[in-house]
This record gives C-alpha cells, structure tokens and sequence, in this order.
C-alpha cells in the first residue's frame, strides 16, 4: 500500500473496502501475468461484492493462465474527494494498482442508475472517457450485465459490450485480446476480431440514423458486423464453472452470505418484468451437483449463510430434493439457508415451516396491483385468495408483519386498480383479525409502491411511462384510502424512477447527458445521500434532449428501437402477442401449463427448454 | 475458557470490532473448530475480544477468548489450524487454556508515531517532554453523557520522547487502558491542542503489550 492512501484510510468511512487482503482473494506473480484485467462493479463495495455475476466471473478470468483479474469498486464521496485532493488514482484491491495500467477494463451493469459511477471510476482511474480517445489495446473498456441489453446509452463510452452469460464469451474474449496483445495488433483489430465472437456487440461498428421527430430512422452495420447480435447462453449449468471458494469479505457487505444459484430463466412471464424475459431458456442445475457445491462454498468460507436463488425459487422442480439434504446438513453446521422469493403456494408453506430460521417477523408478497384485472394485465399469476390464505396461515402461526409491494402507473390501470391496493390491504388486516393467535402484539403492514418503468425486451417495452406528476396524484390517492393505524405506506420518489425509463430505453445521444450530469456531480444516484435530479435536469436541458422523448411519449410498435440488434432470444413477435394479450385482459399461463413459444428455446443447441 | 494472543498489523488495522469478531466466527469454523454457541434467542458463536482496538491502530497484544465444541483439541492445532484459515495481518501468536481475569487488565505500552513531512523541529523531543511533565493536562473527553474535560497525566505512568529519525518522533508510553481508560490518541491529541506548531502530518499508534496494575504482564 502507498504511504499516500496509509494517510487516508484512517479518515474515511469503513476504511476496509479499500485494501482487499480478504479470505479467497486471488493474488498471482505478476511475471506469470500476460493480461491483466481490472473488473469494475459501479457501484459500492458492499453492494459489488453481493453480486453473484462479478463472484462468477472473478473465479472464470482466475481460472485462465497468464490472467489475473481483481476487482475494482466505486469509492464513497469522502474517498473520492481524498483521492481527488490528492491526485490518487483509482486502484484494484489485490495488487493496489492503478487501473490505468490493466490491459481491460470490464464493467458489469445491473441498475442504469449506475451509468454515472462508471464515468466517475474512468475519471477517477485517469482513463479517457471516449472509446474513440482510447488508442491502442491497453484499457480496452467492456462491458456486460442485464443492463447492456440496451447498450446505446454507453456506447460512447465503451469499446464492446459481452452480451448474456459470460462463463464461455469472457474466456473466448480474453484469450482473443492475449493473442491480440502477443502479436501487437492494432485497437480497430481487435475490435474486428472480437465481433466475430458470439455475444460480442462493437457499438463503433453501427451507425444511427434519426427522423426528424427524434425516433431512429435506420441502425446501419458498418465494416460487414453483424445485423443482430444474439445473447450467449451456458447450455448445461451442470458442467458450467461455479465459483465454491468464495471471497470472504472482511467487513459487512449488504447481502453477506453464499449464494447458490439453482436454475436461470423463468417460467412465469410477468409483463414488466425484464429479467423473467431476458433471461431465458430456463436451464436448471441438479440437486446433487448444487447440495455438493453448498457444502464446499460453506467450508470454503465459514459463513453461516447460504441462499437459493433464482427469478422464482418455487419453480425449481428440484427444490424438495435438495431441501431435503440441506435442511439437514445445515441444522447440523448451524447454517441458516434461506429461500427467497417463495410462491404463496402449499409445498412453499410446508417449506416454511420446516426452514426453522425463518425469523416471525419477514411475510412479503409483490401481487404489483391491487386488482384482479390489473394483475392479469400484467400477467402476475397471484391471486387475491393465495394472499389472503397465506396471510390467515402464517398469523395463525404467530406471524405479525406483512410487506406488499406494489407498482403503480402500470399499462391500463385506473383509480379503481389503484384503490384496489387499499381494498386488498383492508383485507389482509381483517385477515389478520381473525385469525391471529396473538391480538395484543399488534399487526403492521407495509404497503410499498414503485412507479412503474417500461424495461426492453419485455411486452410492456412500448408503453408510456405516466408523469411524475400523475404518479404521485395516484399515490396521493392511495394514501388517502387507508385508514388504519396498522398500515405503513412508503412511495418510491419519483425522479429516480423518470431517470432509469429514460436510460432504460435510451439511445446514443444520452451519451452526452451523461457525461454533462457527472461533470455537474452526479454519482452514486441509487444513494439518497447523493442522488441530485437537478445534475440530470441541467444536463439534459444543456444537452438540448426531452426526458419526455423516453418515457410519458411512449414506443409505436413500428419504430425501430435502439435495442432492435439486440436478440435475447424472446421474438419481437412474441413480445407483441404478449401485449395484446395484455390489453385484452388476458393471462398466458406459464411455461410449464404449455410452451407460449417466446422463441428463447433457438438458444437451446442440444438441450431442451427446461421449463 | 481457552484464551489467545494475536496481532493485527498491516492491511488489518482497517478491520472494525465487529467485523474482526466475524471474520473469527468463520475463521473457526473454516479452521474444522466449531464453537460453542451462547444460548438464548439469537445464538452467537462464543468468542470475546478483550480491549476493543480503534480502526487503524496496530497491536501485537490482542486477547481473545473462545470455547470449542467437542473434543480437546492442542492449543499447538488450535494454533496452526485457525493460522491457515486467517487473513493476512491477522496472526495468532499463542494458544493457551485459560488466562488472567480480563477486569485485571490495566495496563498498556503503546508507540506513537508522529510523522513531520517538513522534517522534525529541533526543539520538538524537548517541548513534547515537557507537556506530558506538567503536573495536569486536561483533554476533552467524549461520552454518552456529553463532553467534559479530563486531566490526562493520571493515567500516563511512563512516557519517552525520541527521534527516529529527521521526519519522526516516536512516544512510548505505559497508560490506563481500563478504569480509568485512556486512548492513546489523545497523546497526539494533546500535542495538537497545547503545542499546536508540532502537530504531525499524520500520526499512528501501535499497541505493544499489556499488564496488570502490578506491572506484569497480562495473558
């Protein structure tokens, strides 16, 4: 460690998500070391290293000889002034270096409302913020994660983007810039070379084209890339890398236990929903292969946690199999396992009641509206009885808290789906009335509302986003309509929310306002401490670009969207079905009652959809 | 209880209490020694630090006291096994079965570095000594009940200045560390409020060793 950052760890907070040196870190000899690669979360240390994506891919990149890739995080305001006082670059935490002199620098994207930390950390690393004033290979700056399945707001700032799961593509990338850095070829190359790798989207290589109204007129491939780009997919998560030795954070991280991840996709097919989209085919993992893997993460590390993840851990067909051998083992090691985003459905409660460690007090369910006809809408297969059942059980088993979230501002919805929230909340309380063996501790439930945002890829990627203004007319409402004591009511504001629908299905020219908004001081926008909307406002203003354009405007269905190259394997065709569907009141069962045919199965090469 | 000795130097110092007390949950339980658990409604593994050591500050005298489930295992096992399943600066120097009453821990021998990046004032030993001498130094002292000044000098038992060399000076005092409780910080503290023209460019603090109120020394 330099004398320099010696002095200022003592005068910032929690001073050890600055040094590494944690449990599992991997450190190498750098004269083995032919590539080294600086791998950026945009975000805090405690929300990066929570991130199941960035553990994988830290372990993928190690895997591979000649590699070394550590890990670079986006410092709090009180280390950045210290850094920017001082003149001390941006370092990675294993070897303290400075990330100007790593060969890559990749970035994994979750939260649109990230893109300012990623300018910041180039800035902070002195790296140029333009792909195009970045010659020569070193610094090549890539990116991948749910978010760049709409690049375009990036595609200034980013050399190439990796597209989908990255096991497979990161290792075929990487070994391409070795060979590229061995035989010193050129930037433009490279670039060319690694188009030609599945998954791999070179924004330079596109040209837009806009109408006079604004809308794209045409995206044209330049230098023979390719007209669509299609995700890659891990085919067989069985034989795919699953990191087991895990770094074990030294100071307290938001999510601070293992991660078991039992299947990708989702079978259900939630409107709104991105991911539930984005992320297919459904692939599971064997219950021998995860309880095995369980074990090893949980000796590795000595943490006390493990988790089952998924989009819907309920829908795992091996969930009993392998509760069955964990519930054990973890009784006996004094492991808390914990299975979120459970269904209201009977095996679910069973489980429950055998997951001893489920503490009385967490109950939370998303049905997203308030009415029956709304949740068709948006296809959320949760119904009113479900709740309502599930609430009368767990308070006659002595539970006393329930959190319902809830999104407003959805496609078709009206006063009446909004004071549905209140009437199903109502319910639930009388519920709890009736049910509950312990009256004098009292019932609290919180009702939560998100401002919806239309997200790419998914049926509901046309649709208007209602005005800040109207969201919190409809909140306004809401709030007026509960009455009693027991009710706790939190709205989401709504500025962040405007923020991330125009990222989310923004394109080229909101480069620009980005960079406008971090020289203004925009950084770390999902934190209330920093979040400022007048950075964003003032840019888009200077930037001469309507907010409006990308959100209350809304999509035609004939427009070209700036993520159009972009296949994840769900049809366009299908996203439209879908929406009529939608409009019609209609649900689309899911997968397992029949194969709606979104088209995400083409992937699938030797497998078949699993779900 | 079993009891040992460890050291937190290096990358470590920036470790907090709290987060030292779970990296040795897991560090035991990585290390196949499992420990017993408090009992009840929230079980906590049984491992107790003795001083709580600020973040930032290096020691080489750290007391923690543990309880294994199971079978004796040596201290000499004990010892290599939670080494290897330790991070770098947290070093475990001795195992041993059981140890003094921690409320007889009173002592403490701590370095203070103060460093001068425009070189070391030539009277600045001399000035420095002559402040810890005088016959009371009130400091501020923050509690839970507020702030009040405390006289310092009762619980310095021993304090020498020297230079290091032309940008450091170096104090090694023999302080209070329990009831009453002096932090070693506010020896530099108290050159930044009395002799404000010698206040360092950056100071820091180790823990050396520890005693009873007789002057020997503490396991």
């Amino acid at each position: 460690m330099t004398e320099l950052l010696k002095r200022i760890l003592p005068t910032v907070q929690k001073p050890a998500r600055y040094t590494g040196g944690e449990f599992n870190e991997i450190k190498k000899n750098l004269e083995d070391i032919r590539v080294r690669v600086a791998f950026c979360f945009p975000d805090t240390y405690e929300i990066g290293m929570s991130n199941v994506g960035m553990r994988i891919l830290y372990g993928v990149m190690n895997e591979m000889d000649g590699v070394w890739c550590e890990r670079v995080f986006t410092p709090w305001g009180d280390m950045e002034q210290a850094m920017k006082e001082n003149s001390l670059p941006l370092w990675a935490l294993e070897s303290q270096d400075p990330v100007k002199d790593f060969d890559m620098i990749g970035f994994t994207i979750g939260y649109e409302m990230s893109y300012s930390n990623i300018l910041n950390m180039l800035r902070l690393a002195e790296v140029p913020l333009h792909a195009s004033q970045r010659h020569g290979l070193r610094n090549m700056v890539f990116a991948g994660g749910v978010c760049t399945f709409n690049p375009e707001p990036l595609a200034d700032f980013v050399d190439f983007f990796s597209l989908g799961e990255g096991e497979e593509s990161t290792v075929e990338i990487i070994s391409l810039y070795d060979k590229a850095k061995q035989e010193s070829w050129s930037k433009e190359q490279f670039l060319q070379e690694a188009a030609k790798i599945d998954g791999v989207y070179v924004p330079s290589f596109y040209r837009h084209e806009y109408n006079e109204d604004g809308t794209l007129a045409a995206i044209v491939p330049l230098n023979g890339a390719p007209k669509t780009i299609t995700k890659r997919i891990i085919e067989n998560l069985d034989k795919s890398y699953y990191p087991t030795k895990m770094i074990v954070p030294s100071t307290e991280i938001v999510h601070d236990r293992a991660n078991l991840e039992v299947f990708r996709g989702c079978i259900r097919g939630c409107r709104f929903c991105q991911a539930g989209f984005s992320c297919r085919p459904v692939r599971k993992k064997s219950p021998d292969l995860l309880y095995r893997q369980a074990v090893e993460t949980l000796e590795n590390s000595g943490i006390n946690e493990i988790t089952l993840s998924s989009l819907s851990t309920s829908d795992y067909r091996g969930l009993r199999e392998l509760t069955d051998e964990m519930i054990p083992y973890c009784e006996q090691n004094r492991v808390s396992l914990s299975v979120p985003s459970l269904r209201a459905d009977n095996f679910s409660r069973e489980l429950m009641d055998r997951l001893q460690t489920v503490r009385k007090s967490g109950l939370t369910f998303a049905p997203e509206a308030g009415t029956q006809r709304l949740r068709d809408v948006i296809n959320k297969n949760l119904t009113e009885d479900e709740i309502l059942t599930t609430c009368a059980n767990a308070f006659a088993g002595g539970w006393s808290n329930v959190k319902l979230y809830f999104m407003l501002g959805l496609p078709t919805e009206t006063d009446e789906d909004v004071l549905g929230i209140a009437e199903l909340v109502y319910k639930v309380i009388q519920a709890w009335k009736e049910n509950a063996v312990n009256r004098k501790r009292g019932l609290r439930v919180h009702v939560a509302t998100a401002y919806f945002v239309p997200k790419p890829h998914t049926p509901f990627q046309w649709e208007k986003q209602i005005t800040p203004e109207e969201y919190l007319r409809r909140c306004k409402l809401l709030k007026s309509h509960f009455y009693s004591k027991s009710v706790e009511y939190d709205y989401h504001a709504p500025d962040l929310s405007r923020l991330e629908a125009v990222f989310a299905r923004g394109d080229r020219r909101l480069g620009p306002v980005i960079e406008e908004a971090t020289k203004n001081g925009a950084k770390l926008d999902g934190w209330d401490e920093y979040f400022n909307n007048s950075y964003w406002l003032d840019a888009f203003e200077k930037c001469g670009i309507d907010p409006d354009f990308y959100t209350v405007r809304g999509y035609s269905e004939d427009e070209i969207l700036p993520w159009d190259p972009i296949d994840v394997g769900v049809s366009k065709k299908f996203l439209l079905r879908e929406r009529k569907q939608a409009y019609a009141g209609l649900v689309t069962p899911d997968c397992r009652h029949g194969c709606a045919g979104c088209g995400a199965n083409k992937l699938l090469k030797e497998a078949l959809c699993d779900a | 209880m079993p009891r040992l000795l460890f050291e937190k130097t290096g990358n470590a110092i920036y470790i907090s209490h709290l987060d030292l007390m779970r990296l040795f949950q897991r560090a035991f339980k990585r290390a196949g020694l499992p420990l017993t658990h408090t009992h009840g409604y929230n079980p906590r593994p049984s491992v107790s630090i003795a001083l709580p050591l600020s973040v930032g500050v290096e020691s080489h005298c750290e007391l923690l006291d543990f309880d294994l489930v199971g079978e004796q295992i040596s201290c000499e096992e004990i010892c290599s096994r939670l080494n290897s399943a330790l991070v770098d600066g947290v070093r475990i120097l001795s195992v041993y079965d059981s140890g003094a009453k921690i409320k007889n821990l009173s002592l403490l021998d701590c370095k203070v570095t103060l460093e001068y990046d425009n070189g070391v004032d030539p009277s600045a030993v001399s000035q420095i000594e002559a402040l810890f001498q005088q016959e009371s130094l009130l400091m501020e002292k923050h509690s839970k009940n507020g702030t009040k000044e405390q006289d310092i000098i009762p619980m310095i038992r021993s304090l020498s200045v020297s230079l290091q060399d032309a940008n450091t000076v170096v104090l090694d005092a023999r302080i209070c560390c329990q009831n009453p409780t002096l932090n070693p910080a506010q020896l530099t503290g108290a050159i930044e409020r009395y002799l404000p023209a010698l206040s360092p460019s950056f100071s820091s603090c180790c823990r050396m060793e520890i005693y009873d109120l007789e002057g020997n020394i503490f396991r």
